[in-house]
């Protein structure tokens, strides 16, 4: 190990950062001045919640990703929760232990600038074994949705089916490493023993989510004896917990086809805006994926969020 | 198409005017003895001896319990055996009954591919093309074959295809959906240039054992997250076939996914577009956005159809995809079985479904009207 | 105004047996006894039409945890041969969704021989009723 860094966002490579947010010499999203500037101050954010990609769950020593984890969540209080009243941030859960993820949870629950515990989508073992209930009950006690961003812990190739051969592929792939966590969460029966728990799905892309809710649902209504304790259609439970960030927004820009899309997610509580900074998902200042109806919007940007973070709505915040 | 149809079809729907293709149609030998005429005495001692070996620990069977034994309709048991080994009995049951004027067969496991023995893998696949004309075409006119290829064992595969190409039994090659890498990979590149020689679609169809886990995240605990998890892999393999610019080395080649569902599919269209704009340096191979090596190469089976909770929504997907795209599957005899009278919602416009039952797989199969 | 079917003899259908009738304009219904007690659904799944009768009688697994399983009401619930949508055989009514989705359900009860040769309107089928039988009889 040279440096921690992932395979899932080269430094280089155009998502990782825009441009525009890469600076001459320096890395890209590396300070709060930055941050500032490029994204909370142009974009006019009340409030912004940190997703620190610092690869703790590449190292496969659970003790080393915990102490990376530590630091990481330390580093992001003292350095930018405690600098810029906006912020808010994810708990980075070292998710390979179980026990080391709930500790780190009890740790940082009494900090209420923390609003969520983070995962990534592609780990060791399906996000709803009961391996990890132990961590799913701590967030459901703390009130804390259980966040889930694009990227893996390469524990797996990066397709059920093998090693793709281009980044372009890796990155694509992320929508299926949500679909199949996505599937564990519901079918492993997380949702009925912490019906408490909300997920936000980050990154996710968003429109490969009807198609997979169709033929989750329908399997379930033939094989239902198998997962008893699934007592209601997956859509529905999902559409009760799940929610997901617009960006990226997989699809085309003609307002008919967004509309069209948005009626197959068939609730307008789902979405919750996001910039993705510094990673490079829009241009300029175009922070609503495009053909999204504009009063949508109030809902993506305010009142979903405050629905779905309880931090948030302690604190009375308000748009 | 004017047929006169002897048999009285009660099971077929009135708009398939057009001829009524089934694409996805499942025989079993009632044992592997049913292969043994075509297997040499060495593989036929191997395989009794070390058995057919997938790439999983299940010496018999599947990882994950199926929803009916042999994953098969309880009422599709001719008397005395297993489903889908008896012709007579898929006669009267499906190929009369429905009216099914050519229907594909994609024979399954225990049929070697994806086994983890190369050799016994290219042995037994060649036994099961031969079994199928054997067995099922010979006495059957409306029945076509398929190339059935020891996949993981290009350069094999790509003898197998040449061996039938030109034989107009076989309408195509047939793989399995989880394969041991990507499908673009240069390893599987001989099976595309032979089915191309050969003018014959390639076809996957959900299944087989990649030989990782079954997600990109773990193995997961239950059949129904498997059945998900088949359209998930399949993205991936559509996502390989067009970044690897498969369809630029070969601009005739065309792929149908069987059983992957098909729901998925525009939204993975609009992802790599996206996101190919950003990373246009890393793939200059490609010459053109890959929606539109999707929308020009691929072609979906029905079966399962997909059922919004909304069904119209449907209509969207299905005009996204392209309605030249789509072709009708019953799967029979498993358990998911589509009924061609009662899956396709009526609202579904009636031409839409006469060329989802008919003329689209004549056009995909080079199959002339009568 | 449904018409009365008599379906067959008691002793034709015994416990856990089932029995497929004809009930005019080829309407299919299906007949089972639990433990004595008759019921009939129409023969045909609101899914894509498979043809009930062909299902597996079984219990309903209910979980109210994930990892415990409940097993009980062995034999009463139906389960379509084709996609397995699970029936109760009392109602008709799905488990996945019992509110909207179901097989239509007809009455069926016992009626002795001697009251069918002597009441009216009933359809018989082609067998004769005799009067110290008891016989099944769908109103359909």
């Amino acid at each position: 190990m040279e440096v921690l860094e992932t395979a899932s966002y080269p430094p280089n490579a155009p998502i990782t950062a825009r441009a525009d947010w890469r600076p001459k010499g320096g890395r890209a999203g590396a300070t709060l001045a930055q941050l500032q500037t490029e994204a909370l101050d142009r974009f006019g954010a009340d409030i912004g919640i940190l997703n620190c990609l610092f690869p703790v769950q590449l190292p496969f020593s659970e003790d080393m990703s915990a102490a990376f984890a530590r630091a990481l969540n330390d580093w992001v209080r003292a350095e930018w929760l405690d600098r810029d009243s906006r912020l808010r941030a994810s708990i980075v859960l070292p998710m390979h232990s179980p026990e080391h993820a709930v500790a780190e949870i009890e740790r940082l629950a009494p900090d209420r600038r923390f609003v969520q515990a983070m995962i990534l989508a592609m780990g060791e073992i399906p996000a709803g074994r009961r391996a990890f209930w132990p961590v799913y009950a701590a967030l459901e006690r703390h009130g804390l949705p259980l966040a889930i961003h694009a990227g893996s812990a390469y524990r797996h190739p990066v397709t059920s089916i093998g090693w793709p051969s281009w980044y372009l592929e890796d990155y694509v792939a992320h929508q299926q490493g949500f679909q199949s966590t996505l599937a564990s969460l519901v079918t492993e029966g997380v949702f009925a023993k912490f019906p408490g728990l909300k997920v936000v799905l980050l990154e996710s892309g968003v429109t490969w989510l009807p198609a997979f809710l169709w033929r989750l649902t329908k399997t379930w209504k033939g094989v239902r004896f198998e997962v008893p304790w699934v007592d209601r259609s997956p859509a529905e439970i999902v559409r009760d917990h799940v929610r997901l960030t617009v960006q990226p927004f997989d699809a085309p820009e003609d307002p008919d086809t967004v509309r069209r899309l948005l009626d197959h997610l068939r609730s307008d509580e789902l979405l919750l805006w996001a910039s993705d900074w510094p990673h490079w998902q829009f241009d300029g200042d175009a922070i609503a994926p495009p053909g999204l109806p504009a009063d949508l919007l109030p809902k993506i940007m305010v009142d979903n969020p405050l629905a779905t973070y309880a931090r948030l709505r302690e604190e009375g915040v308000s748009s | 198409m004017n047929v006169v149809r002897p048999i009285a079809a009660p099971g077929r729907p009135a708009v398939a005017t057009l001829g009524l293709f089934d694409c996805d149609i499942h025989p079993r030998p009632l044992s592997l003895e049913e292969y043994r005429p075509w297997l040499s005495t060495e593989m036929w001692h191997r395989v009794q001896t070390y058995g057919i070996r997938a790439r999983h620990g299940f010496a018999k069977g599947y990882p994950f319990p199926k929803a009916a034994p042999f994953a098969s309709r309880r009422d599709a048991w001719p008397p005395g055996k297993l489903p889908g080994t008896d012709l007579d009995f898929m006669r009267q049951q499906h190929l009369d009954y429905h009216g099914i004027d050519i229907g594909v067969l994609n024979p399954l496991q225990p049929s070697g591919q994806g086994d983890q023995n190369d050799a016994l893998s290219a042995a037994m696949t060649y036994a099961v093309n031969e079994w199928q004309l054997e067995r099922w075409l010979k006495n059957e006119p409306r029945l076509r074959a398929s190339v059935v290829v020891p996949y993981e064992d290009g350069e094999a595969s790509a003898r197998e295809i040449r061996r039938r190409a030109g034989d107009p039994r076989f309408v195509q090659v047939l793989l399995l959906s989880r394969t041991a890498e990507p499908l673009g990979r240069k390893r599987y590149w001989p099976i595309y240039e032979a089915a191309c020689e050969a003018g014959l679609p390639v076809a996957f169809h959900a299944f087989g054992y990649s030989g990782w886990a079954m997600t990109n995240g773990g193995w997961p605990s239950f059949y129904i997250e498997e059945v998900s998890e088949h359209a998930t892999s399949c993205q991936a393999q559509v996502a390989s076939l067009i970044v690897e610019g498969v369809f630029e080395r070969f601009p005739t080649l065309k792929i149908l996914m069987i059983e992957c569902g098909f729901a998925w599919i525009p939204s993975l269209g609009w992802r790599l577009d996206k996101h190919w704009r950003k990373l246009k340096d890393e793939v200059p191979h490609l010459k053109r956005a890959p929606s539109e090596y999707l929308r020009e190469h691929f072609y979906v089976s029905t079966q399962p159809i997909d059922e919004p909770e909304q069904p119209e929504h449907l209509l969207d997907v299905m005009s996204w995809i392209g309605w030249d795209r789509i072709l009708y599957a019953s799967d029979y005899p498993h358990w998911d079985f589509d009924d061609p009278r009662t899956a396709f919602p009526s609202f579904i416009p009636a031409e839409r479904r006469r060329d989802i039952f008919g003329a689209n797989a004549r056009a995909l199969y080079g199959i002339p009207a009568v | 105004m449904a018409a009365r079917y008599v379906v067959a003899p008691v002793a034709e259908i015994p416990p856990g047996g089932r029995k497929v009738v004809e009930a005019g304009a080829g309407r299919r219904i299906v007949v089972f006894n639990l433990e004595g007690e008759f019921f009939a659904l129409l023969d045909r799944c609101p899914h894509q039409g498979g043809r009930l009768s062909g299902g597996k009688l079984c219990g309903l697994v209910e979980s109210d945890e994930p990892g415990v399983f409940h097993y009980d009401r062995k034999g009463e619930i139906l389960r379509c041969p084709w996609h397995q949508w699970e029936f109760d055989i009392r109602t008709g009514k799905s488990r996945h969704d019992p509110n909207r989705t179901r097989t239509r359900a007809f009455p069926a009860h016992v009626e002795s021989g001697a009251a069918l040769t002597q009441e009216g309107p009933y359809v018989l089928e082609t067998f004769p009723v005799r009067v110290e039988e008891d016989y099944v009889v769908v109103e359909a």
